[in-house]
């Protein structure tokens, strides 16, 4: 029972940064009809955003120590962090704990940023070019912005752990009594993804930016005629999607150490949950997010891949291929979407 | 009715006639300027680096490349001349390679097969490369040792840790100086049962694929000839990044052990993971919860972070050695580049040095020459103490480093201490032994193009 309920956590948690890429992935497909092949790499962006404010607040001045040695046997330069200087060491060390959930502030405007510039500079260019040129172009963007970041952050994967006070395991399962050990970081990562699908969600839903970029998403020939400069609407979406894949990324660094190259880890299952979910459905790519997710976990258990060799690598193709040939626009798919 | 005039005299000349043609022309190419490929003509020779200069292993690439360099400047006699000063074998003089200056080109094996024999092959075809050495994969050390074979030059292999480079399919023109996945596991087992106890039960998760097999069957076969029990072997995609799905079923399988078979990303995130579902203050069976991971690297220590305390693994070399070689190795390296050198460093440094001091002794760059000189070559002062280039394989036999997580470290580079260093006795095996082919492993024979 507690191994079953496992995996569905471990699945709810993988799910969480599917559902939030596919988000991402959906909300510009919908709002712009572009297939962003570089989305994944706003989510290693995103990730390197807690990257860097880490090492800015751990930036230290050298002191020569009298007694310590290097491995040259040469006086040890001992580094002491600026702000542990600035305030205290106990403050100051607390600061650079908490760096991860406080690159969140940074990640936003900076993915703001980011997405405005990709949008304007060089996707906007792509519009009415074939879906082809536009995955050619920003699967392109992807390799550059991979290759950018691997130069400035070396290759090597790099740790960036979360808070000490979320980095135990909580036993979920005291409250019922048994016992289900679980990471409390990943728990905070579902809890954070379901709050910013939720955030997004309500900002569709409830306000008017969000009703008008629904409309403009439903019918953008007679928004625009309306007077509505939906474009411009469109490209802040862009910018909105961006930081959502951002912020998937910060929060993912704890889990595991954040490298050049994860953002096409994500990229290709995420797409396959953007073609599960259905093209263009944002209640779609989060429901297929969190089942692929869950799906993904219990094929890699033992007894999955004992009985079926291989499971663990085909499980999400598999699926992906009953739910088109049985719904051929995916789970929650419109018609219209991507067809002629 | 024809005649015919054949009689044992007349078909013994007309033999030894032929016979003389056809061997005539090898005669002639013997002297002539081809006589093996890429025999330098002017006045230096050309030496290739096949590194991982994109890809995961990228930084690993990087810093063989600094090892190989700084192995270059040292046999032209630039630098502080390394380990020329402290290598047994005194036939490089600091002016080359018999007495051609040493330049080198650069390939990069992007942790491919086909992009690293792709790039091999450049290397000897268009630069004039004479020998081949680098590379963080045995994947991608088998592939170039077959090119190198067929293309008739000497690859002098990197960091390769599965038992098949020297193994089922070793070459006459291939040698390892690193050392292996059972040499990591006779040098670990007797320690982990000093440490751990022979009554444990292991849960293996192992990278799908040639070195990981290797690795898992290598540590298998030790540990349980100690006592322990292989609860389960989970092979895991090289491509996966969350191990949590293959991490959660170790806690219900009854295991009080886990050993990662896994290397580079896939070894930073399967223990980061392990951590997280709080593996090492587990305590099951009444014992605590340990984690062993086969082979260790700097880099990749670097990237687990805290993670890897009192965590076990082996490794080739570590620059903590206080031989004369290390000693010498790590001052060089150190003041060049500011760091002290890695594991895969060294083995590139020291295959450089092991190249050229086997052309000198032989006398000529002919690959089989220079196989000649390394086969059954003893020595020390590379870094490793004494070491035997075996015959019978081309693989190296020295001491094994059995090194742990460091508690407390002092420095950044102070991340892995040593517990012991096993002697070469100990991880020593027959040529024939099964898991390096059996009766059946042939080196074949030397080619020279």
């Amino acid at each position: 029972m507690d191994a079953i309920l496992l995996q569905i956590l471990n699945g709810l948690d993988k799910g969480s940064a599917y559902a939030l890429i596919a988000l991402g992935l959906t909300l510009i497909f919908g709002t712009l009809g572009v297939v962003n092949f570089a989305h994944g790499a706003l989510f290693m962006i995103g990730a390197f955003c807690a990257v860097t404010l880490q090492r800015f607040l751990s930036l230290s001045f050298e002191t020569i120590s009298e007694t310590e040695k290097d491995f040259l046997g040469n006086p040890l330069k001992v580094e002491t962090p600026y702000v542990e200087s600035w305030f205290g060491t106990e403050v100051g060390s607390s600061i650079i704990d908490w760096s991860v959930p406080l690159s969140i502030l940074l990640a936003i405007p900076i993915m703001m940023l980011v997405g405005l510039i990709m949008e304007r500079g060089l996707i906007k260019h792509f519009y009415k070019r074939e879906h082809a040129d536009q995955i050619l172009v920003t699967f392109g963007l992807a390799i550059v912005l991979q290759e950018i970041v691997k130069y400035y952050f070396g290759a090597n994967p790099i740790q960036t752990p979360a808070p000490d006070a979320l980095s135990g395991v909580a036993n979920l399962g005291a409250w019922f009594g048994f016992e289900l050990a679980y990471p409390v970081w990943r728990i905070v990562y579902f809890c954070f993804a379901a709050l910013v699908i939720f955030g997004v969600f309500a900002f569709l839903q409830f306000t008017t930016f969000g009703m008008v970029v629904r409309a403009g998403m439903a019918d953008r020939e007679t928004v625009g005629l309306l007077g509505i400069n939906i474009d411009r609407r469109f490209t802040i979406m862009f910018a909105i999607a961006a930081a959502v894949a951002g912020l998937a990324g910060v929060m993912y660094a704890p889990i595991n150490p954040p490298n050049y190259h994860m953002g096409m880890d994500f990229l290709v299952l995420s797409f396959v949950v953007v073609v599960v979910g259905g093209m263009g459905s944002l209640p779609g790519a989060v429901l297929a997010g969190f089942m692929l997710g869950i799906l993904e976990s219990f094929a890699s258990t033992t007894w999955a891949t004992t009985t079926i060799p291989g499971i663990n690598q085909i499980i999400i193709y598999l699926v992906a291929i009953i739910v088109l040939l049985t719904r051929p626009r995916g789970l929650m798919g419109r018609k219209g979407v991507m067809e002629e | 009715m024809s005649k015919t005039n054949l009689t044992r005299r007349g078909v013994l000349k007309t033999g030894a006639v032929a016979g003389a043609g056809v061997a005539l022309p090898t005669i002639f190419t013997a002297s002539s300027a081809a006589a093996y490929t890429n025999e330098p003509t002017g006045s230096s020779v050309t030496l290739g680096f096949n590194v991982p200069q994109t890809g995961p292993y990228a930084d690993e690439g990087n810093d063989e490349l600094l090892a190989q360099q700084l192995a270059v400047e040292h046999l032209n006699g630039e630098g502080d001349g390394g380990c020329l000063n402290t290598f047994t074998s005194k036939a490089l003089k600091g002016n080359g390679i018999l007495g051609k200056k040493v330049e080198f080109v650069t390939g990069d094996t992007q942790t491919k097969s086909d992009a690293a024999r792709a790039s091999a092959k450049s290397m000897i075809e268009k630069d004039g490369a004479i020998m081949i050495n680098g590379g963080s994969s045995s994947g991608v050390a088998i592939a170039v040792q077959g090119l190198c074979q067929e293309a008739g030059v000497i690859f002098m292999a990197g960091l390769t840790h599965s038992n098949d480079t020297t193994g089922k399919d070793r070459k006459a023109n291939g040698f390892r100086h690193f050392f292996n996945a059972y040499m990591s596991a006779a040098a670990l087992a007797p320690i982990l049962e000093k440490e751990l106890g022979a009554d444990r039960r292991a849960y293996h998760l192992t990278a799908d694929y040639t070195w990981g097999w290797s690795q898992q069957e290598s540590i298998a076969a030790a540990t349980e000839a100690m006592g322990w029990e292989t609860v389960n072997n989970v092979l895991t995609p090289l491509a996966s990044t969350d191990f949590s799905s293959y991490i959660a079923p170790v806690l219900n399988s009854g295991a009080d052990v886990l050993v990662l078979n896994h290397y580079g990303g896939n070894m930073v995130n399967s223990l980061t993971n392990a951590i997280q579902f709080g593996m090492m203050e587990k305590v099951v069976n009444n014992k605590d919860f340990k984690i062993v991971v086969p082979l260790y690297s700097e880099l990749m220590a670097a990237g687990a972070g805290e993670n890897i305390k009192g965590v076990f693994g082996s490794m080739n070399y570590n620059w903590q050695l206080q031989n004369e070689g290390s000693k010498q190795f790590v001052k060089s390296f150190g003041e060049k580049y500011g760091k002290p050198p890695s594991n895969s460093a060294q083995t590139c440094y020291a295959q450089t040095l092991l190249y050229a001091d086997a052309c000198e002794r032989a006398g000529t760059f002919n690959p089989c020459g220079v196989a000649e000189a390394l086969e059954g070559f003893e020595f020390d002062g590379l870094g490793n103490g004494k070491t035997l280039y075996r015959a019978d394989d081309h693989q190296c036999f020295k001491d094994v480093l059995v090194v742990k997580g460091a508690d407390n470290p002092t420095n950044q580079y102070d991340t892995l201490e040593i517990v012991e260093v096993t002697p070469a006795a100990q991880v020593t095996y027959e040529p024939n032994h099964p898991m390096f082919g059996g009766d059946e492993a042939s080196l074949g024979t030397c080619n020279a193009g």
